[in-house]
This record gives C-alpha cells, structure tokens and sequence, in this order.
C-alpha cells in the first residue's frame, strides 16, 4: 500500500503528458495542411532570429512596461519549473526533497529562495497583466475580436499562474521540515505564520494537498495549452527561426505564374503542344488562398502561434482609422479554421469532407482584405515574427485571379497598366512630357 | 520656367555608343502625376548640377506592377517585370535610382527572381553619395535653415527595406531643425496610400488615414513636411488642405527641399 501514491503519481504523470503528445500529433498534422515552402535557407541569421526574438524577447521589450512583467513571467516560468524536476522524482519514488540529499544545505536553499523570489514577482506581474486588461481595460485587449473565448482564455491563463505560484508558495510555508531548514525559505516564513495554529497533521495534509495539486495544475497547465493562445510559449521557438528574413517590403514572386508568363512570352512555345508527361502537376489547383490549405504550413504555424496581444492590430493604420481590418482576427480567423478543417478531418477517418465553408468569406470578408495598405506595420509590431500581411496578399490573389473580384477602381487601374503602362489612362508616348513642362 | 533640363534617354546613349552612370527610373506617378513630375523635375536639376551622368528610358518605361502585385495581381505584375527587365537588360543597366520608394522596393526585391539584377538606390540615398563625394554642395545659408520640418517615413523605404537615416542626412546637411514625430521610422504610420489603396476609396471607418498621419505631422508644428515619395507626398497635401493648413504648412519632398534651397 506504502507504493499507491507513487502508482497514482505515475498514471497521473502519463496521462498527463501522453494526452499532450496526442494533441502535438493532431498540431503537426494541422499545420503539415499547409502548402509546403522552402525555408532551408540563411540558417544562422535564422538561429540568430530564435536566439533574439523569442529567447531574448528582443521584440517584447519595444513596449517596456509589458515587455519587462513579460520577462519576469518567462523567466520566472522557467527557472521554477527546475522545481518541477524534483516533484517529479519525489513523486515516483516517495521521496522527499531529493535535492536536499543530492545538493549541499546551502546550494538547495539558495535555489528554493530564488523560486520563491520569482514566484512574488510572476505573482506580482501577472497581477498587473489581470489589471491592464480588465481594470484599465486597454484598447487593444478590447477589440471586437477580443470576445468571449479569446477574453476569457487570456484570464484563464492569469488565475492558473496566481494558483500554481500560490501552491508552491504554501507548499514551502507548510513543509514544517523545510522550514526548520532555515534556509531558501525568504518569502515561505513569512506566510508560515498564517498557518502557526494548526496542528503537525493538518500542515502535513496542507502540504501535500499544495504539492499535488501543484504537479496537477502543471499537467493541466500543458494540456490547456493546445486549446490556447498561451501555445506561443512553445511556438515561438521554431516561428521566429522561420519568420521572414526577406526585406519586408519584398512580397514572394509566385512561382507557377512566372512558368506560365515565360511561356506566354516565349515566341518558340508551342501553346497548343500536348504537355510532357509530368507537367500537369506543375500547374497549381488555384492562384492564391481561399481556404487553409492554400496557405503555406508557415503561416499556419503563425495561426497556431499568435498570442492575440494586439499588438499589431494597434499599429494597423486601416484599425487606427475604424476600419475593419484586423490583423490579429486574420490570425485568429486562421487558426479557427484550421481547427475546423483539422476535426473535420478526424471525423472522416483522415480525409476533408467538404464542409461547404472557407476561410474566405465565411471567416475573413473581402472589406478587410481590400483596407490593407500593405505597410507592414503588423509584421514590424509581432513579438514573435507572425506575418499577418503574407495571408491577406494571398487571399487577394485568389480574390482577383481566380475570381476577377477587384473593387472596380481597382479593376480600371489594372487595365490601365495593361493597355497603357501605367496605373492612369495617359498614353506612354507622354511619358516623357514631364521634361519640358 | 526655369531653364531647360538636361534629360538623355537610354535610346540617345546607345545610339551615341556610351553607358550612363545611373538609370533614373522615373515610375508611373513621376512621368504622369502633375504634382509628382514637380519632384522629378526638383531631382533632375539635381543630377544637372551636380553633372550626373545619367539617362532615363522615356516612353520605353512601363509601370513597375507594384500596385498590381499588391492588389493581388500577379500575372500582371510578372508580365510588366518581364517586359521591363528585357529593356533594362537590353541597354545593360547596372545602377538604378528611383525617386519612388514602390519602384525602389520592387526593382530591388522582386525584379531579381525574375532575372533582373541591379544596383538600386533611393534618390535621397544618391544623393547623399552626392554630397559625400563632393559633387553636390548644400549652402548652409539655404533659405531652410533653421526651418521646424519634419521628415515622414515612406513604408517602403523605411520599414519596407530598412532606410531611415538617408532622408534625415539630407534634412541634416541643410541646416533645418528636424523634428521628429510621434510615430516615426519603424513606427511611422502609413499615408494611406500603398497596396494599390491609392487607386480606390478607402474601406469605410472614422477618418482616413492620410488625415490621422497628418495630424501626427501637425503636432510637431512644421513648416515643412518633408516626404520620399510621390504617394505620401499627395496623401499629405490632401491632408494638409483637409485641416485647412496650407497656408501654414507645405508638403515637400527632399529633392525639391535641396533643389528649392539651392536655387536651381
């Protein structure tokens, strides 16, 4: 009976981390829909970009108030999960507080003591985080796409943190034998107090009740975050490495459409000659993006990545001036539909069953799309190297390639440049007339 | 009018056997936009005085197809860089200045791909080598000295490739007090006008953007707003006659700053 603990631990413990490893399978797939894309190129600037960005939140720091309590949670996110290691061993083996067998007196309580350090200041922090969105309600935290799940999950993500650092600080306030210790325990003696008139045996079962659900929470933690946006604290880490490293003003040239003008201005082809064996499949099933799977995996990676911070969204010159344009929704819009898309595809054993739905229209409508000044002011703003304005520029393209569904203006301006050179109705023989006006 | 401009075309250079030191690229809104062809004319008088040998293409340049790639174009796009990149290709062009950030961005980004590879510059990048060089001389009595002017950032110049410190080397080498505004360089927000949106009327909202970027500009209480291309510079204007400004404060862009000051 002495093992049962250690038993439950362990089932809890595979559980735990196995339901986390089925639902990095289904992520991996979701974003193995997308289009693939050769991002094998420029490999140090792009472990440069990681190291920056996403470990030394480079991008984070450009707003200082959010970026310094952010980097307090991160690091304070992970240093204490070094505590993590211990439980886990205490847990499947009943011991308890292996480090103190394994590590000097000393070494132990310095290391405890900078937990609980870093458990008052990501307390603090995410405090502060609670505050800035529902006291001061800050503008960009209450945007029309800032409703209901997306809302709640960013508080949700707030209480667990505030919980789990609150569990670990009354772990260590009640562990009667840790507090004789005298040592690591700077912020625990302090709320050891509070707990002065219980008996040995209630601390103990106070103890143990904020251990386990210490270790639980964090279980729960990493299974909440499929589900979330706090999924960036992992996706960071390979989006930046394959964020844009193309100037921002450079969009990519579409390569299936170079094969076809090559061929259109090629005098020496042959338009009516039968296709070599193996062609057809060169030709795309269609130019640009109507739907998720017409988007290449990098953006879907950027969809699962997204933190909805809104940061971009708050530089957007269209969403500054009332317009509908979001580029955090594009993101969100995405990731929804990938989701979408994804369960679709589990319910028809591996294969899409058309669902009579797409990410055009039925999530991002043509307004927004159309209120794009494509100036990167969004890519420049993303903490974590999302490229919102790639996925409005493809979805452009199929707006207008494969369904001629420019606005008119715009409509006029194109076959003014095809009949003329340029985007006005004057005649190219007065290109030059500037010269002597 | 001032005296004629001196303006060679890439067709007289080969026909006289000779390669010109640069391509000025003139784009579509410098050849044809009436408040745009005042900037070219401002740089050509630039490249005059400082004996730049230089040659344009005239009728034989086309639209770039930036804005047709932005509005989602890209048959078109990949149609006018292949027609563009033969002619270019044809006369051997090597160097490229464009007073349009669009063209700018487009000739150096996406031409390449598409086999057209060339060294291209901004004109406020041109010529500040200019002055480096000591082919081109700023007075530092200019009839801007001292002036309150502010430089608004073009997305495709600044964020778009990186250039923010050409421009404000030039504003600097006059001698005005630059001012800086609220949102700028990274940060700067857009005119309204790029990703074909110059072309259409804007998306229902509150205001239009060039009116917000404006009042970004006004707060620094300008003379002068300084601009980098012939988009920002009309979307500016508009918004300087919107808020009723245009007696206070004119919308400039840096070549005609330089060729204004110097005289020429």
């Amino acid at each position: 009976m002495d093992y049962l603990p250690n038993i439950i631990f362990a089932i809890i413990l595979i559980l735990g981390i196995g339901y986390f490893a089925k639902n990095v399978k289904s992520l991996i797939r979701n974003i193995k829909l997308g289009q693939d894309v050769d991002v094998s190129d420029h490999k140090s600037q792009r472990w440069k970009n990681m190291a920056m960005i996403a470990l030394g939140q480079s991008k984070m720091v450009r707003r200082p108030i959010a970026g310094f309590l952010h980097v307090v949670v991160y690091v304070g996110f992970i240093i204490i999960n070094i505590e993590v290691l211990e439980i886990i061993i205490d847990g499947l083996f009943g011991t308890h507080r292996i480090g103190l067998k394994i590590l000097p007196e000393s070494v132990y309580g310095f290391l405890i003591g900078s937990f609980e350090i870093l458990a008052v200041l990501v307390f603090v922090s995410v405090t502060l985080f609670w505050i800035r969105r529902n006291v001061i309600k800050l503008k960009r935290f209450w945007k029309s796409e800032m409703t209901s799940w997306p809302k709640n999950d960013a508080n949700f993500i707030l209480y667990f943190e505030m919980v789990l650092m609150t569990l670990f600080l009354v772990m260590n306030a009640t562990d009667v034998h840790f507090q004789h210790l005298n040592s690591g325990n700077v912020i625990s003696q302090f709320i050891a107090p509070w707990f002065g008139n219980l008996s040995e045996g209630v601390l103990h079962l106070i103890e143990r009740t904020a251990w386990w659900w210490h270790i639980i929470g964090i279980l729960i933690f990493l299974n909440y975050l499929y589900f979330s946006k706090h999924l960036h604290i992992l996706l960071a880490f390979p989006n930046t490495y394959y964020g844009k490293i193309a100037p921002k003003g450079q969009l990519n040239n579409l390569e299936a459409v170079t094969k076809e003008v090559k061929m259109m201005m090629d005098p020496n082809i042959d338009p009516f000659a039968a296709p070599a064996e193996g062609a057809e499949a060169e030709i795309p099933a269609k130019f640009g993006a109507s739907d998720v799977q017409d988007l290449s995996w990098v953006q879907l990676l950027n969809a699962y990545t997204c933190t909805e911070c809104g940061r971009c969204t708050s530089e957007c010159p269209a969403n500054l001036t009332g317009k509908k344009l979001s580029p955090r929704k594009i993101m969100m819009d995405t990731r929804d539909r990938l989701e979408e898309v994804g369960k679709n595809i589990d319910a028809n054993k591996g294969e899409f069953k058309d669902d009579n739905k797409q990410l055009l229209g039925d999530y991002i409508t043509t307004e927004e799309l159309w209120a794009c000044t494509t100036c990167n002011a969004c890519t420049e703003a993303c903490p974590v190297s999302i490229d919102p304005l790639s996925i409005i520029l493809e979805m452009r393209r199929y707006l207008v390639m494969e369904q001629s569904a420019a606005p008119t203006e715009l409509n006029n301006m194109m076959s003014n440049i095809e009949n003329n050179g340029a985007p006005w109705p004057y005649n190219q023989m007065d290109r030059l007339n500037w010269k002597d006006e | 009018m001032s005296e004629a401009l001196k303006v060679p075309t890439m067709a007289e250079c080969m026909a006289e056997g000779r390669q010109p030191e640069i391509l000025f690229w003139v784009g579509s809104a410098g050849s044809y936009d009436d408040r745009a062809k005042k900037i070219t004319r401002a740089f050509v008088k630039i490249l005059n005085n400082a004996n730049v040998d230089f040659a344009v293409l005239g009728t034989e340049e086309s639209c770039t197809g930036d804005v047709a790639k932005r509005a989602g174009n890209e048959f078109l796009f990949q149609m006018q860089a292949v027609t563009n990149i033969e002619v270019l290709n044809a006369y051997g062009v090597k160097r490229i200045v464009t007073a349009c950030p669009h063209s700018y961005n487009t000739l150096k980004n996406e031409y390449p791909q598409l086999g057209g590879n060339y060294q291209v510059q901004h004109h406020t990048q041109f010529i500040e080598e200019l002055i480096n060089a000591g082919r081109l001389i700023i007075e530092k009595e200019n009839s801007f000295k001292g002036k309150r002017i502010t430089f608004h950032d073009p997305c495709y110049l600044g964020r778009g490739n990186s250039v923010y410190e050409a421009p404000r080397a030039l504003l600097k080498a006059m001698h005005v007090e630059l001012v800086e505004m609220k949102r700028n360089k990274k940060t700067a927000l857009c005119c309204g006008a790029g990703g074909a949106q110059m072309f259409k009327e804007p998306e229902k909202g509150d205001k239009d953007i060039n009116v917000l970027r404006t009042e970004d500009a006004l707060e620094t209480k300008p003379s002068v707003i300084a601009t980098g291309c012939p988009y920002c510079n009309t979307m500016m204007t508009d918004g300087v006659k919107f808020k009723e400004k245009e007696a206070e404060v004119t919308v400039l862009d840096v070549a005609e700053l330089i060729a204004n000051a110097q005289n020429l």
